[in-house]
């Protein structure tokens, strides 16, 4: 059974402590700089969003790339970089229409998420829930429950 | 290790940047941020500099934890003589700047001379200069940060500056970052304007990966994240309330100082509390709160997200103030509210907006209307003078004085020179609630007894941040004492005072304390540091740094008679509430402090104190 990363912006508190868990994870530092999930500050709405790749099932950037250094790993169902193979070309940063995967200038590849092999570094450093690995096929689940329990009330109401 | 090992060295007379190594040793005596800063502080500068000359200087320092995975590491501090006090000056400040410091490279910034004309710092990792400050000189913060991220054409750029406040002479002007997180008190942000620096604009793509031993420092940090979750404050209140939290619980117990500390109790404290911010406002059924917020790396996130109500006097046809920002802590709540009478939750965040977008410490400044208002009330101003009927609750007054103040227009140029000038200039020096010339925060040491005494003593003037005895006399952190008496204090003073020398030193916030002590703090230090840090060597680090910083004062021209109180606190008893007929026993508490001390009865640490220290 596959899980995906899933995001409650309702829940981030802007603390990047996922940014941070995310590059030492990959990095072996603390640094937010060359982490994989971004959290984004929509001040005026006093909103912050954290964003990374949903792993699409047609990947543009696996499509996309020319000597096929992005690979499906079948276990978690990430798209997956293969620094070995890739040449830094950057036209996977073109081809994915959400901007989640990027270019690295200290080792001239691209990065983007790969799920930590299955147990995502940023949703263990998580503090509030905002970032959660939940079952792929149901990560409307949540949302689902709300919505029944407010249809319940007004039935009984 | 965890230290980056560098100091950027500005010279704004000569225009110069230079690199310079960490002095090593320096930092395993005095761990990071205000005690480092402080030893390179006390060592460069005469105490006898005049705050304002070019001769002080002024420096922006990160801790070893700063731009770590450690919970609230992400704290700088803005350290120079201060301008409102003339004693040393230690300012803290969240956010996301001084962790992007770290991620640069580098510790510390020390700032030396005054620049002919405006310039802002620009640091891109290892790269640093100078540059011509003139499209945002007179700007506000608010104008400043876009302004510079789109000259350089990078948003991801963090940004330390001044608003006008520090511009104009505003004598407790504030250093912002991240539009409205400050290092607030002591006007380090007056020293930052006199200077000709307008702001500090830094990107790290370097990160913090040379932690000693990162297994067990991923370890210590996750235990010690656990603890901050399973506390009551730390893991409930603070995220719901914030510090607002306080609001009804002080002035319950009769220890909200109310009216420039005529009285010890509000009416109007629930119209300005926590509780309120989560109401549904009647005019337009939207909360005065939309979230909280966290800094960086905090896994507590107290910080207040408001939008002020659009027809509100104090906005209306102003829609630069209808987004959401930076709302009420307790401490601006307290000072923009009680401190003037005003029961108004949305013309206190209105001057709160202000504060930040100018950047001007909200306590000084509301502290300074109270004592306006009394002086009102009194008849020794009036409204001819002010431009205003200033009466005690008045919205519109605290709304107008807050636009003036930190423009340094009108009778706003008089208010900021703060409570302490303003009152000796009317005849009344005795109406300015301060100590060593920074007003009282929010909690009347006649209803809580040890507060007094951390005033009093507080090394940067009347602080809540230096000896936060209220924990224990309030809160029963970590032990119950009883607020009402004075026995005890002086120990209960002297721990906190040393234990929080240590929190601001090592880059973590120091709220962290409602649930950390020393020993959930020293393995993360150990792990990321070195094993030196022992509780035994954290205790004696806490305790020097206070007695430099009371050393540089000393030097400076303070003596124990100013380690006083205004006579309002120990001869006008409180007049209702728990510590009705009560005034400060401050005399009953100092001398038992200077000997806990181990200074002598004129307050200055003894030869065998200093030795002992390592002084």
């Amino acid at each position: 059974m596959q899980k995906s990363l899933h995001i409650n912006p309702d829940k981030c508190t802007g603390c990047l402590q996922c940014e941070m868990a995310c590059s030492y994870e990959h990095h072996g530092s603390f640094n937010p700089s060359k982490s994989r999930i971004k959290v984004f500050d929509f001040h005026d709405a006093g909103r912050k969003v954290p964003y990374t790749c949903t792993q699409c099932a047609e990947a543009w950037c696996l499509q996309a790339c020319p000597v096929d250094a992005i690979k499906l790993d079948l276990v978690t169902g990430a798209k997956v970089v293969m620094e070995t193979v890739c040449v830094g070309c950057k036209v996977c940063t073109i081809a994915c229409p959400f901007g989640t995967v990027n270019y690295v200038q200290d080792t001239g590849k691209v990065q983007k998420c790969d799920l930590c092999g299955g147990d995502p570094a940023c949703a263990t450093a998580c503090p509030t829930g905002a970032i959660t690995y939940i079952d792929a096929d149901w990560t409307g689940l949540e949302r689902m429950q709300q919505w029944a329990g407010k249809l319940d009330n007004q039935a009984s109401a | 290790m965890a230290w980056a090992g560098k100091v950027l060295r500005v010279n704004l007379t000569a225009g110069t940047c230079a690199s310079e190594p960490l002095n090593m040793q320096w930092a395993r005596d005095y761990i990071g941020q205000r005690g480092l800063a402080t030893k390179y502080f006390v060592e460069e500068v005469d105490a006898k500099v005049d705050p304002l000359s070019p001769d002080n200087k002024i420096i922006w320092a990160t801790g070893p934890l700063t731009g770590t995975m450690a919970s609230t590491g992400g704290r700088y501090s803005v350290i120079t003589k201060g301008a409102l006090t003339g004693a040393i000056a230690c300012s803290n400040s969240g956010g996301y700047w001084g962790a992007e410091l770290k991620m640069a490279g580098w510790d510390m910034i020390i700032f030396e001379g005054k620049s002919a004309k405006p310039v802002y710092l620009v640091i891109e990792n290892d790269k640093a200069e100078l540059l011509d400050a003139a499209f945002i000189w007179g700007k506000s913060v608010w104008e400043t940060e876009p302004a510079i991220k789109a000259k350089h054409q990078e948003p991801q750029m963090r940004v330390s500056s001044i608003g006008r406040a520090g511009e104009t002479g505003c004598l407790y002007a504030a250093v912002v970052n991240d539009l409205h997180r400050a290092a607030g008190r002591s006007g380090v942000g007056t020293v930052m304007g006199s200077k000709n620096l307008k702001a500090i604009a830094v990107r790290g793509t370097k990160g913090v990966g040379n932690i000693r031993d990162f297994k067990a420092f991923m370890a210590a940090t996750t235990a010690a994240k656990k603890v901050l979750h399973d506390n009551a404050v730390t893991g409930q209140g603070l995220p719901m309330y914030g510090t607002q939290v306080l609001m009804n619980v002080i002035n319950t117990m009769g220890a909200l100082p109310t009216r420039n500390h005529r009285d010890v109790q509000f009416d109007g404290a629930k119209d300005i509390s926590a509780e309120a911010m989560h109401e549904p406002r009647k005019t337009d059924g939207k909360k005065n709160l939309v979230t909280n917020q966290a800094c960086f790396g905090c896994t507590i996130a107290c910080g207040r997200i408001s939008k002020i109500d659009e027809t509100h006097f104090t906005v209306q046809n102003r829609p630069q103030y209808w987004g959401a920002s930076g709302g009420l802590e307790y401490e601006a709540a307290w000072a923009l509210g009680a401190a003037n009478g005003v029961n108004d939750l949305e013309a206190l965040t209105f001057a709160n907006f202000i504060c930040n977008e100018h950047g001007m410490d909200p306590i000084s400044f509301g502290a300074t209307v109270g004592a306006v208002m009394e002086l009102y009330d009194m008849g020794v101003l009036t409204k001819e003078q002010l431009g205003i009927d200033a009466r005690y609750g008045s919205a519109e007054a605290l709304a107008y004085f807050a636009e003036l103040t930190c423009k340094g227009e009108g009778f706003g140029k008089e208010i900021a020179q703060g409570s302490k000038r303003l009152t000796a200039k009317y005849g009344h020096p005795d109406l300015s609630m301060s100590v060593k010339g920074q007003e009282f925060p929010a909690y009347d040491s006649r209803g809580i007894q040890g507060m007094g005494l951390a005033y009093a003593t507080s090394n940067r003037g009347a602080c809540h941040l230096r000896g936060y005895t209220v924990a224990s006399e309030v809160l029963g952190i970590p032990v119950k004492t009883d607020p009402l008496v004075t026995e005890g204090k002086a120990g209960l003073v002297k721990a906190f005072q040393d234990a929080t020398a240590v929190f601001d030193s090592a880059g973590v916030c120091v709220f962290t304390t409602f649930a950390w002590t020393l020993a959930d703090l020293q393995p993360q230090l150990a792990a990321a540091c070195s094993d030196e840090f022992t509780m035994d060597e954290l205790g004696k680090i806490g305790e020097r740094v206070w007695n430099m910083e009371r050393e540089f004062n000393n030097r400076a021209g303070f003596t124990h008679k100013d380690d006083n109180l205004p006579k309002r606190l120990t001869t006008e008893p409180a007049k209702t509430g728990p510590a009705k007929g009560l005034v400060n026993g401050l005399d009953k508490m100092l001398p038992e402090y200077y000997q806990l001390r181990g200074w002598d009865p004129q307050g200055r640490p003894t030869k065998e104190t200093k030795a002992r220290l390592g002084l």
